[in-house]
């Protein structure tokens, strides 16, 4: 693989969060270290000490998982606390791993994980075949509306690199995929983690599979028609008023796009005022430009002047989100000291907003291995899935969860601990 | 014609970090940045000038000061600081310990790295800061490859890390009680060759020390260190003192931030040498190596 010392082509990548899943011995530490090692984002001082950690530990191989579980607990306990990040770059493309853990605090460090990943990469055991977990993973993929599967094949080698046993879990992946609606690309590559055999370099040994080793795929997936381009939304972040000569009428409405295209002489609407302006510039500190769009963060300023603040949304009149207190949502629970029960009150941030929040009904839960809904236990413990509904103190400027993940998602606070108990999507 | 929306990674990064950065100013009353002169700390610093533009900074700039610094980082702090318009505020340790809060370490291998924690939150508490800024990324060190966007510690500045807050999409969890306080990373998904990158096409100046530059040096562990006032050498190392072409990757503490051979003396030589190093940056500081978990044990105790 060549490197990076370019500087032109460095300047030119683009960047793919990607998301891992699997259990322990499923190959997928192996299959990251390789990814790691093969672009050199590894370092010699790094390998040196996992590897004498490794051999005091008394692990037959490396284990790479100490290059992230470096906190003390982790490495007594020999388990991953949370999602690790781990990076890595080819000249074509930067990547973002959020790397999430097996055991039981899986799901939710998986749908964390998930949040910001493009695509997620499910790997199979070639004997094994699509098994409980593998749906499961596939299941909160798909929640989360990561729109790119690759599903890895592993241990290929140890399937006498057969062909039928592949096809047979193309198959049965299929089949259960079919219900999975958000994911809109899923491929499938037989490898070996252990061997290499697809991963950076095509594999000799199965010379039947026609597709590209995981590498290429990862550098190469096209992501921009991710974001949702169409629907124009600025939730405002901070107001920048200079008070200074110079800029004595600024008023710069700052946030991150988190949809469409803005452009300056465009309408906007402020919401939830309703009032109309438009678009006089945009601006960041190396020069006014000609269009936003998502993820950039900038600062527009209008050519009236309206009372807008924090929370407020800039949108375009023609396709403007909901305004609802009332909100049907799928939840993710996360406290492991507090239970979610109907009635519950909560703080609810969602996009720069916050609201107060009360659960006016649990309609299921979601039993993640089997898929079926569970109606008779309406209890929220750590780690479940399902859908409730709730009423907000305030309006939420909002779209559903599948057109827009920025201004369809939210999360709920505990009042008296400030903790984060949960993760919400709205539909 | 349709129309390729994407932007490039250090775009995305710029466009997070800025986003952090306006987060932390709308969710704390009273923010501040950690600016310790290092490269880090001055691509925050830039990215929070570009965060608030045309404005100023909305928070001002901190300088834990060991004491123990080169001189051309404390030039380049005064002269940073004026051009973008902060307010600079320091918290010494030298004074704490003059008024007898501490006690300094001594013998060769003394440092007042642990001494620092103890200025920073002096400092926070001094100011009643509710959040610090810091330059901190992922990629450095194991124990802050764990470490979230903000990062919440109790009311004596410890972190626990088996107990952090999932932090999803883009939304921020900064509500605290009376007394505790954040730490905020805005530079958490970036990798020392961003920053290099970075700092390249943003055309940001840096400190002299990052290029090759002559000086006077010992080796201590195996590890180039430079002579300065503060440091006592063992004979041995006496004995090695001699002049070498060297550059710092880190910029900390003089007493324990070690010195790589290097003749990159522009940042093209040095974005090939860190595309070509086979070391992590912190294999040049002496604090990391005291044990395994040294990092995570300092920032149980509140370090950054």
């Amino acid at each position: 693989m060549s490197d990076l010392k370019s500087t032109a082509g460095y300047l030119d990548m683009d960047l793919l969060r990607f998301t891992t899943a699997g259990s322990v011995d499923d190959g997928k530490s192996t299959l990251i270290g390789r990814l790691l090692y093969d672009s050199k984002a590894i370092f010699e001082d790094q390998l040196d000490a996992i590897e004498k950690s490794s051999k005091s530990r008394g692990d037959e191989n490396v284990n790479l998982a100490l290059l992230t579980d470096g906190l003390r607990a982790e490495r007594e306990q020999g388990i991953t606390i949370d999602v690790a990040y781990r990076y890595f770059a080819t000249p074509k493309r930067k990547f973002i791993i959020a790397d999430t853990p097996g055991h039981i605090q899986y799901t939710r460090n998986m749908v964390t994980g998930a949040s910001t990943a493009n695509l997620a990469i499910l790997l199979v055991d070639a004997r094994k075949g699509v098994i409980e977990q593998t749906c499961r993973h596939a299941f909160i993929a798909n929640l989360l509306r990561i729109q790119h599967v690759v599903v890895c094949v592993n241990k290929m080698d140890l399937a006498q690199w057969s062909q039928d046993s592949y096809n047979k879990i193309v198959d049965d992946f299929k089949k259960f995929a079919s219900r999975l609606d958000n994911i809109v690309d899923i491929t499938f590559i037989p490898v070996s983690a252990l061997l290499g055999d697809n991963i950076v370099d095509k594999s000799v040994n199965m010379p039947w599979y026609q597709g590209p080793a995981l590498l290429y795929h990862l550098e190469t997936v096209y992501i921009g028609a991710d974001e949702n381009h169409v629907e124009a939304r600025l939730p405002v972040q901070w107001v920048i008023r200079p008070h200074s000569d110079k800029w004595h009428d600024f008023r710069g409405f700052a946030g991150r796009i988190a949809g469409g295209v803005f452009k300056p002489g465009d309408k906007v609407q402020v919401m939830p005022s309703g009032f109309e302006s438009t678009i006089k510039a945009i601006h960041t500190m190396d020069g006014e430009i000609k269009e936003a769009f998502a993820p950039m963060s900038v600062a527009i300023t209008l050519s009236d002047e309206i009372d807008i603040s924090r929370g407020d949304m800039l949108v375009k009149p023609n396709n403007p989100p909901l305004a609802r207190q009332d909100v049907e949502a799928m939840i993710c629970w996360f406290s492991s000291d507090k239970k979610l029960a109907g009635r519950g009150k909560y703080v609810l941030r969602h996009t720069t907003n916050e609201v107060k929040a009360i659960i006016t009904e649990v309609r299921y839960k979601i039993n993640i291995n089997t898929l079926r809904k569970i109606e008779d236990d309406l209890t929220f413990n750590h780690n479940d899935i399902g859908r409730i509904s709730l009423r907000t103190s305030a309006p939420l400027i909002a779209d559903s969860y599948k057109n827009n993940r920025i201004c369809g998602s939210f999360i709920l606070i505990d009042e008296q601990t400030n903790e984060t108990v949960a993760a919400g999507m709205i539909l | 014609m349709i129309q390729d929306y994407t932007i490039t990674h250090l775009k995305q990064l710029e466009s997070e970090a800025i986003y952090i950065l306006r987060e932390t100013a709308a969710q704390f009353e009273n923010p501040v940045l950690l600016f310790s002169g290092g490269k880090d700390s001055i691509v925050m610093a830039y990215l929070a000038k570009k965060a608030f533009w045309p404005a100023k900074l909305p928070f001002p700039l901190m300088h834990v000061d060991t004491g123990h610094n080169f001189p051309e980082t404390m030039e380049y702090r005064d002269r940073f600081v004026e051009e973008i318009g902060a307010e600079l505020r320091v918290a010494s340790v030298q004074k704490a310990i003059d008024e007898g809060k501490v006690t300094e370490e001594t013998g060769p291998y003394a440092s007042r790295n642990g001494l620092q924690t103890f200025a920073l939150l002096e400092g926070l508490e001094e100011g009643q800061y509710d959040a610090a800024l810091g330059g901190g990324r992922r990629d450095e060190e194991k124990a802050r490859a764990k470490e979230r966007f903000f990062s919440h510690r109790d009311a004596f500045g410890q972190w626990d890390p088996k107990n952090q807050r999932p932090e999803l999409w883009n939304i921020f969890n900064g509500r605290k009680q009376h007394g505790e306080h954040f730490r905020v990373f805005p530079l958490s998904n970036w990798t020392e060759m961003d920053i290099w990158q970075y700092i390249k096409l943003e055309n940001i100046e840096l400190p002299n020390l990052y290029f090759s530059h002559e000086r006077n040096c010992f080796i201590r562990n195996g590890v180039v260190m430079g002579v300065t006032d503060f440091m006592d050498l063992l004979p041995e190392e006496q004995e090695s003192v001699k002049k070498m072409s060297v550059r710092f990757r880190t910029i900390g503490d003089a007493t324990c931030t070690g010195a790589a051979l290097s003749s990159a003396a522009t940042l093209d030589d040095i974005i090939d040498e860190v595309a070509a190093a086979r070391q992590t940056e912190r294999g040049t500081r002496a604090d990391d190596k005291r044990s395994e978990t040294a990092m995570e044990d300092r920032k149980k105790e509140g370090y950054f």
